[in-house]
């Protein structure tokens, strides 16, 4: 009986093949570059509650792979997290804790509260020892009031009323220190963060494309999905390429039938 | 040279209307030297759902019969096939569980979902997906292909349009590429029909 093909694992990672791709690197088979968020992303405290805003940029080295990329990644209803970084550590990581918190919900009957979010990433990503490269902003409101919380990939946090992170976090960091204040109202909020985005997107190499937005307040989340357009594709003609038909060579073709499936209605119950 | 460059590879897919293609090139090498010319990256995963896997040759493989075993069980147990957004969300998981020691292969899924409405995606090989509405590519030919897709694309074209553009996107792309080509294999798919053709490329 082969063990390859054994059941679904019970979770967590498999390091299978670690020596196998450590022997080809000794090789000199160099190992692939992940989809990272090269990314600004940024978050503010106004005077109801949070705004965090992110760019759409996914990069693969100096490839842009995804033009629009959402990296606001749900947590619970009142609370949303950034994330910067390898793309597929912050997606795993936050919706592993999204799905913890929904349990914790579901135990205690109670709506979440940042700092458990913020207790659970942490600690994941202090025992991966940095391995797990996940850079987060989280931000949330919650029964305690509004909170916003940086987390590093070792798993050290801040607690601050205005974060930045990512490559382009110097750039959005200087519109904030330049122009934050406390007691900022809605609109001033969603302004000061779209402009530190754009000021990332235009002055960071990594991040790019547009500007996502979102809300946070008590009872009530806005998640303003590519609030702004800066970047729009202004080159393509519009006739586009156009083919003829049988232009491309072909050797040889095989067309099936896709049959419709049949459907099993209600049946009767077997007569006794 | 990187793992990903051993076996050389090419893989896009497009979204039509009502229709989605997908198209892989058909050269397996072993570094620089062709070993086969009638290589199959592209696999079925039911009537409405297709993988394509770029990167090296034998994790492309194994992944591949990892996936059908996997969603066997679920036919089982499900009775019915699985979406093509559930199926990328398994293959990103399966991904994502060798994060330290992950599989060299970028796989591209596409299918077509409820009401038949056309979905594509890719993942890294960590399993981040990435989903678009537009066209997807991966392989050692990728950089050429986002070029040639991002300037042949049009949305909502019908079957034969999507047929010659997508092929025009390959073979343009895998002529810049000396790891992948030898012609290309291209499957475009509607509610009712499969059309899978071979075409003519060049052989070097």
């Amino acid at each position: 009986m082969t063990g390859a093909m054994d059941l679904p694992p019970k979770g967590g990672f498999s390091y299978d093949y670690c020596r196998r791709n450590a022997m080809l690197a000794d090789k000199g088979l160099k190992m692939p570059g992940f989809l990272k968020t090269g990314t600004t992303i940024v978050g503010l405290v106004f005077q109801d509650g949070v705004v965090l805003g992110a760019d759409t940029r996914a990069t693969e080295g100096p490839i842009v792979a995804d033009k629009n990329c959402e990296k606001i990644h749900f947590m619970a209803p009142n609370i949303y997290c950034c994330g910067a970084g390898t793309a597929a550590d912050t997606e795993a990581v936050t919706d592993m804790v999204s799905s913890q918190l929904q349990l914790h919900r579901y135990a205690t009957g109670r709506e979440s509260r940042v700092v458990t979010a913020l207790t659970l990433l942490k600690s994941h990503l202090f025992s991966y020892q940095g391995h797990v490269s996940a850079a987060l902003v989280l931000g949330g409101v919650d029964v305690t009031g509004p909170h916003l919380h940086t987390v590093y990939p070792h798993g050290s946090t801040d607690t601050l009323p205005f974060a930045t992170m990512g490559s382009g976090s110097l750039a959005a960091m200087s519109v904030f220190e330049s122009q934050y204040k406390e007691g900022l109202t809605r609109e001033e909020g969603i302004k000061l963060v779209a402009d530190a985005i754009r000021a990332g997107i235009f002055n960071d190499l990594g991040s790019g494309s547009n500007v996502d937005v979102c809300v946070i307040t008590k009872g009530k989340t806005e998640y303003l999905r590519n609030h702004q357009l800066p970047n729009p594709r202004t080159y393509a003609s519009s006739k586009g390429y156009s083919f003829t038909k049988g232009q491309t060579e072909v050797l040889y073709t095989k067309i099936t039938q896709l049959k419709p499936k049949v459907e099993v209605t209600e049946g009767d119950a077997m007569e006794e | 040279m990187s793992i990903f460059e051993y076996n050389g590879s090419a893989v896009v897919a497009m979204v039509g209307k009502n229709c989605f293609a997908i198209a892989c090139d058909r050269r397996l090498g072993v570094q620089l030297q062709t070993v086969a010319t009638d290589f199959r990256r592209v696999f079925k995963v039911h009537d409405k759902l297709y993988i394509g896997l770029s990167g090296l040759a034998t994790d492309a493989q194994t992944l591949y019969q990892k996936v059908v075993f996997r969603h066997k069980l679920y036919q089982l147990r499900e009775e019915r096939d699985m979406k093509p957004q559930t199926f990328a969300s398994l293959v990103s998981t399966l991904l994502y569980e060798k994060r330290f020691g992950p599989y060299f292969c970028q796989p591209v899924i596409a299918g077509l979902g409820d009401d038949d409405e056309p979905f594509i995606c890719t993942t890294d090989c960590l399993g981040a997906k990435e989903l678009a509405k537009d066209f997807v590519v991966s392989g050692t030919a990728s950089e050429s292909l986002y070029g040639a897709c991002e300037s042949m694309y049009k949305p909502n074209m019908e079957p034969e349009e999507l047929f010659e553009t997508i092929s025009q996107a390959l073979q343009a792309s895998v002529d810049r590429d000396c790891l992948s080509g030898w012609g290309g294999y291209v499957l475009v798919v509607t509610p009712t029909e499969v059309r899978e053709r071979v075409i003519k490329g060049r052989m070097d």
